[in-house]
């Protein structure tokens, strides 16, 4: 067959479009749709006020994270405890008020497998290579990382995908990042795709889904693409996949939500003919090469402020474009920092380990892997924040809580946290953070919080030394 | 959504770059189970600092909003469009918006109109204290001067904000197309439908992170 090679993007994109329509755009089917408690309530309101029902509720699953605060859920006779905040009180009461009056699946905040929806997602094996996965938040692109092509949607398309399990979508560009060679040292998934948004910027990749190929991905466990893939949007880009292979078939197999018997020999079978066909064109392609990669950090308020660990807060007159200039001295106002200064004399007040980006068990093992035998420095208050109950139930089997509450870290229940200020988990005013999590925008972590991005192993770092460290001078 | 053709006034010569979500309707205001009653805290942040640009009499209730690169970006929160609309801003202008913000704005009848940067820059000065006008009939943003700069939009999204038409309608409209994909679908990939509901049978593996 001489037909044209075609991406992995492309294969994904000819299997859902359910029609073409004059102008190009093209009506897509949806196989996935998570659901949490923040943008969900306007788009049930909307189905409800029309009349309208959810067309395939066994194709969607709720799960509530954003407002959950982390602290203890029962009391000691299993009993719920109240929610203090009474608006968070009400949003997580209307998820689960309307997944009972439409039928969707729920995974309630009780569950052993309640977590974050881009943790849970995968967990459960809900999602799945070659499905189309959408979520009304930005960080679905991390389903991507096992070749889903998965992207965040508003509360409008909420709606739309819940009555129609369709989207009216124009088809995105293509560009491959391809990260070739070995990572060295002490160098994580997170390393990884800070490097990536630190070199195409912050709006590099807006308008163009991404591929992650190369050596360096292939080589990943399905929790580290899930760190790269999740950043995807960090760089603008709505999606970012990688290919499915062995290593994801072998992550998949058996998760609760997962095909079983002749539909999952099926499935491999289909899954097998997605990767990109040798050959086969980008609109772009960006190469990293492993080895010029360092444990990294960000310097400002966006995540393209990119700078290795080794490295020190550049001068804002250095960049070219006057705009950056300004947006420079603008951040490092903000973030309290003046040029020249070396990122690791920067002391920390905070340390959040956990968010979409950086909660899975392998993340833990990380962290876990530099306090194992130290303690959390003076003045410093230190969270690790599971993903999902499961991820907390794996942890405290292998002895990892154990490991980070001796050390002085506390130990929470699962959910977004200190990622974004909607839970009584916030950094105050002025006060500055090492974060796994994967924005360090302007009040992200609350009002005047100041966000260093970081990987699992270089916040424990930074908690155990009171200040941005470079993990490898403490690795053994 | 409201039917428009046109949207002319005053406008915010803001154009700042990178505007993220955050910036355009901080978190807190996320709590809301209701679509109405954002305007109160957009730029919550910008308008705490001295001089802003959103307190200026001036422009008080401006329907245009001018501002920079990636417009946006950022969180997927719908809230930003919504808070934009409850401010009584109807069309952005921008060198680029974030995707999902574009989709937002429109799906809530506001225009992201996307111009060189050149072109936004001399907007910005005229705007200071003229206003402009922008045409989705013949696609273009003009002054009271001679400028006149051509835009492009989307068909579809185009006639939408013309006619105030409901996507959800005339999505659900295409029901047997939507039904005739699913039956094919079903054949091709089994698997697909089992969806959220395949966790009730019991297997191996379950409990796995
Ligand atoms: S952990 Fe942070 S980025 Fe991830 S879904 Fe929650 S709030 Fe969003």
């Amino acid at each position: 067959m001489a037909s044209r090679p075609l991406t992995l993007y492309e294969k994904i994109w000819a299997a859902h479009v359910v029609e073409r329509r004059e102008d190009g755009t093209c009506l897509i089917y949806i196989d996935r749709h998570l659901v949490h408690e923040v943008t969900s309530p306007q788009a049930f309101e909307g189905l409800r006020v029309a009349g309208r029902r959810v067309r395939r509720p066994n194709l969607t699953l709720a799960v509530p994270d954003h407002n959950l605060p982390t602290t203890a859920r029962v009391d000691a006779a299993g009993r719920e405890l109240p929610i203090a905040d009474r608006e968070s009180a009400a949003q997580l009461e209307a998820l689960r008020h309307n997944v009972a009056e439409f039928e969707v699946p729920y995974i309630d905040a009780l569950a052993a497998e309640q977590g974050i929806v881009h943790v849970v997602g995968p967990e459960q094996g809900f999602t799945l290579p070659g499905t189309t996965l959408v979520c009304g938040d930005s960080h679905t692109s991390a389903h991507g990382a096992l070749g889903a092509l998965a992207f965040g949607i508003g509360t409008s398309e909420v709606e739309h995908v819940l009555a129609t399990q369709t989207l009216l979508l124009t088809q995105s560009r293509t560009m491959e990042v391809r990260v070739d060679g070995t990572l060295g040292f002490g160098v994580s998934p997170k390393d990884v795709i800070l490097a990536i948004i630190g070199k195409i910027g912050a709006s590099g990749g807006t308008g163009y889904v991404i591929e992650y190929t190369g050596e360096v991905i292939r080589k990943m466990s399905i929790e580290g693409r899930l760190t790269v893939a999740n950043m995807s949007i960090e760089g603008g880009a709505r999606a970012g996949l990688i290919a499915p292979d062995e290593t994801t078939f072998a992550y998949l197999k058996g998760r609760p939500m997962a095909p079983k018997g002749a539909d999952w020999d099926k499935a491999v079978a289909w899954w097998r003919t997605l990767p990109s066909d040798a050959g086969a064109r980008y609109d772009r392609t960006v190469t990293l090469d492993a080895s010029e990669i360092a444990p990294s950090l960000t310097w400002g308020t966006s995540p393209e402020d990119v700078v290795p660990i080794t490295g020190s807060v550049p001068d804002p007159e250095s960049f070219a474009d006057p705009a950056k200039q300004a947006a420079a001295r603008k951040s490092l106002d903000y973030m309290g920092l003046t040029p020249g200064m070396r990122m690791e004399d920067v002391g920390v007040q905070h340390v959040f380990i956990g968010s979409c980006t950086n909660s899975r068990i392998e993340d833990l093992r990380a962290a876990a892997r530099v306090a194992d035998g130290r303690h959390v420095a003076d003045g410093v208050r230190a969270l690790v924040v599971p993903g999902s109950g499961l991820v907390k139930r794996q942890a405290e089997a292998e002895g990892l809580d154990r490991i980070f509450t001796s050390a002085g870290f506390e130990w929470r229940e699962p959910g977004c946290s200190m990622c974004l200020a909607m839970n009584p988990d916030k950094v105050p005013p002025g006060e500055r953070c090492a974060s796994t999590s994967n924005r360090n925008f302007v009040g992200r972590q609350g009002p005047g919080a100041r966000t260093h991005l970081v990987s699992p192993a270089m916040a424990a770092a930074a908690a155990v030394t009171g200040r941005l460290s470079d993990v490898r001078t403490l690795m053994r | 959504m409201q039917p428009a053709t046109t949207v002319s006034g005053r406008a915010y010569p803001w154009g700042a770059k990178n505007v993220d979500t955050d910036v355009i309707i901080p978190a807190h205001w996320l709590k809301t189970i209701a679509r109405s009653g954002l305007g109160k805290g957009a730029f919550e942040t910008v308008r705490a600092q001295e001089g802003n640009i959103f307190n200026d009499p001036r422009y008080a209730g401006a329907p245009i909003l001018i501002a920079g690169d990636n417009f946006g970006c950022g969180s997927s929160r719908e809230h930003a469009a919504w808070a934009l609309a409850d401010m009584g801003v109807k069309a952005v202008i921008a060198p680029s918006f974030s995707d999902i913000f574009s989709g937002n704005a429109f799906k809530n009848g506001i225009v992201a109109v996307v111009l060189p940067q050149d072109q936004v820059d001399r907007l910005l000065e005229v705007a200071r204290d003229h206003p402009v006008t922008i045409d989705l009939e013949t696609m273009t943003v003009t002054t009271p001067f001679q400028d006149r700069f051509v835009f492009e939009l989307d068909a579809f999204r185009r006639q939408c904000l013309m006619e105030g038409l409901d996507e959800v309608g005339l999505t659900l409209a295409r029901d047997t197309a939507i039904s005739n994909y699913e039956a094919i679908a079903d054949e091709h990939r089994p698997w697909i439908s089992g969806g959220s509901r395949n966790a009730s049978v019991v297997v191996e593996g379950a409990g796995r992170t």
